[in-house]
């Protein structure tokens, strides 16, 4: 057997034989599920990033913003 | 300011304060008992013996229960920097960027690798490979809590870096200034080490439920003892590391350490408060009410805690306010510290000099954008006192930063002597017939949790307003968003973060009174 198949054997393994595991490992998915395809995707964009395309518009966007947050 | 952009930087911050605080519940368990379960295997190791193997599997698996509910809730915190605090994290992005990557990177490789030997191991590799890989998922997981830390040290006490107005961005300019700094060596090892007590008190506290249900004597017995030895060395290395941490906080936030004590009036020679009931009537920091309704202090240990020397001066809000008073600075000169008018004076120069650079550039007047720019450079130590509306906004929320603090010193203290005591009369095989300190060890697990938040709270709400200590506070930071939108999802997070705990305390709560299962 090589050492790939040994690896892949090891954690072919390893899932098969989860017992609270496998419950452990759908709270997981669900988690990232929520995480990354709802709550990043539609709560979490970017902020600068889905307003501006380059480096330069961003800088001069936060310069602005914080000097116009200054105190009067 | 508006009342609207005000409320926007309190439901920011509210929405922060609650992710960074779910995510912790999790973070020292791992930190603490990954350490419990390192010791418990290197028993095994050494011994041979099967009931080793069969105490260090039940607590991987509550080990196992805690990493798995709580991988990932950290990124949250991620995506709140890029949504909630843009200004922030396009002003810092240059120093976060390197300390988080190496964390992102250490924590997929270390613990995704070692901790899959770890639970799939068993009976599959070596004792010797399968212990090894134990101890690199423990070490893992401190690796990667350093670059976060590292990360909120540079904000207490920003170092190493240099502004360019061009990219408005804070650039890294020495990375060993910004991961050494002694401010980021104490804030890891303070974390650390308290985890291990959060860990300890876990295992001790469900060790000594066993007992009182007169259940699992040996596996009860062996883990107190090993949970004991760990959680006193915790507790102790958490009082020096802690007295080096506020050490820190004396000269770089006094405002913070001010804050802690209470102390508004600074004086030589000033005295640790012990315990005290701050007077709710005080409501600025220059009216003459006394601070305090009950103070039991202990003479002259807050100059040596802060300065080394029992008759130091310690300044309190009302001299950090009002300026006037000597002190080192960064560079270790004598100077007299500036009042809060002062500040904001040079900081509204820094942000003025900061757009006249900008106009001068657009326009091509080169020399022009040269001076406004060193008049920048001058000032850009109190940039962020520029923002500030008011100068009673310079002071964070006394009452809760003193107590908060005084809990954690408290509870800390309280663990030194119940780690103390049941290490003893486990050792002596005296802790059987202790109920009542056994019924103490149980209350120890949410005392634990409650004493770790605590610190957190004195550190971050102690910093306020300042995100980046005097370069930017909150209100600078936040992203314009809609209020609405932040309310929105601080109600996702808590019922999502809920949900989590229940569900992370439901399955901990069945596999504990399920007990271990026999060796395989």
């Amino acid at each position: 057997m090589t050492v790939i198949q040994r690896v892949f054997r090891f954690y072919y393994e390893g899932f098969r034989n989860m017992t609270l595991g496998k419950t452990l490992w759908a709270i997981i998915l669900i988690k990232l599920f929520i995480m990354f395809a709802i709550l990043k995707v539609f709560f979490f964009p970017n902020f600068l990033n889905s307003r501006f395309e380059s480096d330069e518009e961003k800088a001069a966007y936060v310069s602005e913003q914080l000097t116009e947050k200054q105190t009067p | 300011m508006d009342t609207s952009s005000l409320s926007l930087v309190d439901l920011s911050r509210a929405q922060f304060a609650l992710t960074a605080m779910y995510h912790w519940l999790f973070v020292p368990m791992t930190l603490g008992l990954g350490g419990i379960i390192g010791i418990l295997e290197t028993f095994y190791y050494k011994t041979g013996n099967p009931e080793w193997k069969r105490i260090t599997q039940f607590w991987m698996k509550l080990f196992g229960i805690n990493f798995a509910i709580g991988v990932a809730t950290g990124i949250i915190l991620e995506f709140e920097f890029g949504t909630n605090w843009s200004n922030y994290s396009w002003f810092v992005g240059d120093i976060f960027g390197a300390p988080l990557a190496i964390e992102g990177i250490l924590a997929f490789f270390m613990e995704a690798t070692f901790i899959a030997i770890m639970f799939f191991g068993w009976n599959k590799v070596s004792k010797g490979v399968h212990l090894m890989a134990t101890w690199l998922t423990v070490f893992g997981a401190t690796i990667s809590a350093l670059w976060i830390l590292v990360a909120n040290a540079w904000m207490q006490f920003p170092d190493g870096m240099t502004f360019n107005p061009d990219t408005m961005r804070n650039e890294m300019a020495d990375f060993w200034a910004v991961l050494l700094s002694p401010v980021a060596i104490n804030k890891f090892f303070h974390t650390v080490f308290s985890s291990w007590i959060v860990g300890s008190a876990f295992c001790l506290g469900v060790s000594a439920w066993f007992l009182l249900k007169k259940r699992e004597h040996s596996l009860a017995n062996k883990s107190i003892l090993i949970a004991s030895v760990f959680g006193f060395l915790g507790a102790f290395l958490t009082a020096i590391t802690g007295d080096g941490s506020a050490y820190q906080v004396a000269q770089r936030q006094p405002m913070k350490l001010a804050a802690m004590e209470g102390l508004y009036q600074g004086k030589e020679g000033a005295g640790l408060v012990a315990f005290g009931v701050l007077n709710p009537a005080k409501e600025t920091y220059n009216d003459s009410i006394n601070p305090f309704l009950l103070k039991i202090e202990i003479p002259k240990v807050l100059s040596y805690l802060s300065y080394r020397d029992i008759d130091a001066f310690v300044p309190g809000i009302t001299d950090l306010m009002e300026g006037g008073f000597e002190q080192v600075s960064r560079d270790g000169c004598t100077t007299t510290a500036l009042s809060a008018e002062e500040k904001m004076r040079l900081g509204d120069k820094a942000v003025q000099a900061l757009a006249a650079y900008k106009t001068a550039k657009s326009e091509g007047n080169d020399s022009l954008a040269s001076a406004h720019r060193a008049e920048m450079e001058a000032n850009y130590p109190w940039f962020g006192y520029g923002f500030v509306p008011e100068k009673a906004d310079l002071i964070p929320p006394v009452p809760l930063v003193f107590y908060t603090f005084h809990i954690m010193v408290t509870l800390g203290m309280f663990f030194l002597a119940l780690f103390l005591l049941t290490g003893w009369l486990s050792w002596k095989k005296k802790l059987d017939n202790q109920r009542w300190l056994q019924w103490i060890a149980l209350l120890g697990i949410p005392l634990a949790w409650i004493c770790s938040e605590s610190g957190w709270i004195v550190a971050e709400v102690g910093r306020q307003p300042w995100v980046i200590q005097d370069i930017m506070p909150t209100y600078a930071a936040v992203s314009a968003l809609n209020p609405t939108s932040v309310l929105v999802t601080f109600i996702l997070f808590a019922v999502l973060f809920t949900v989590l705990l229940i569900a992370e305390i439901g399955i901990i709560l069945k596999q504990i009174r399920k007990g271990p299962e026999d060796v395989h």
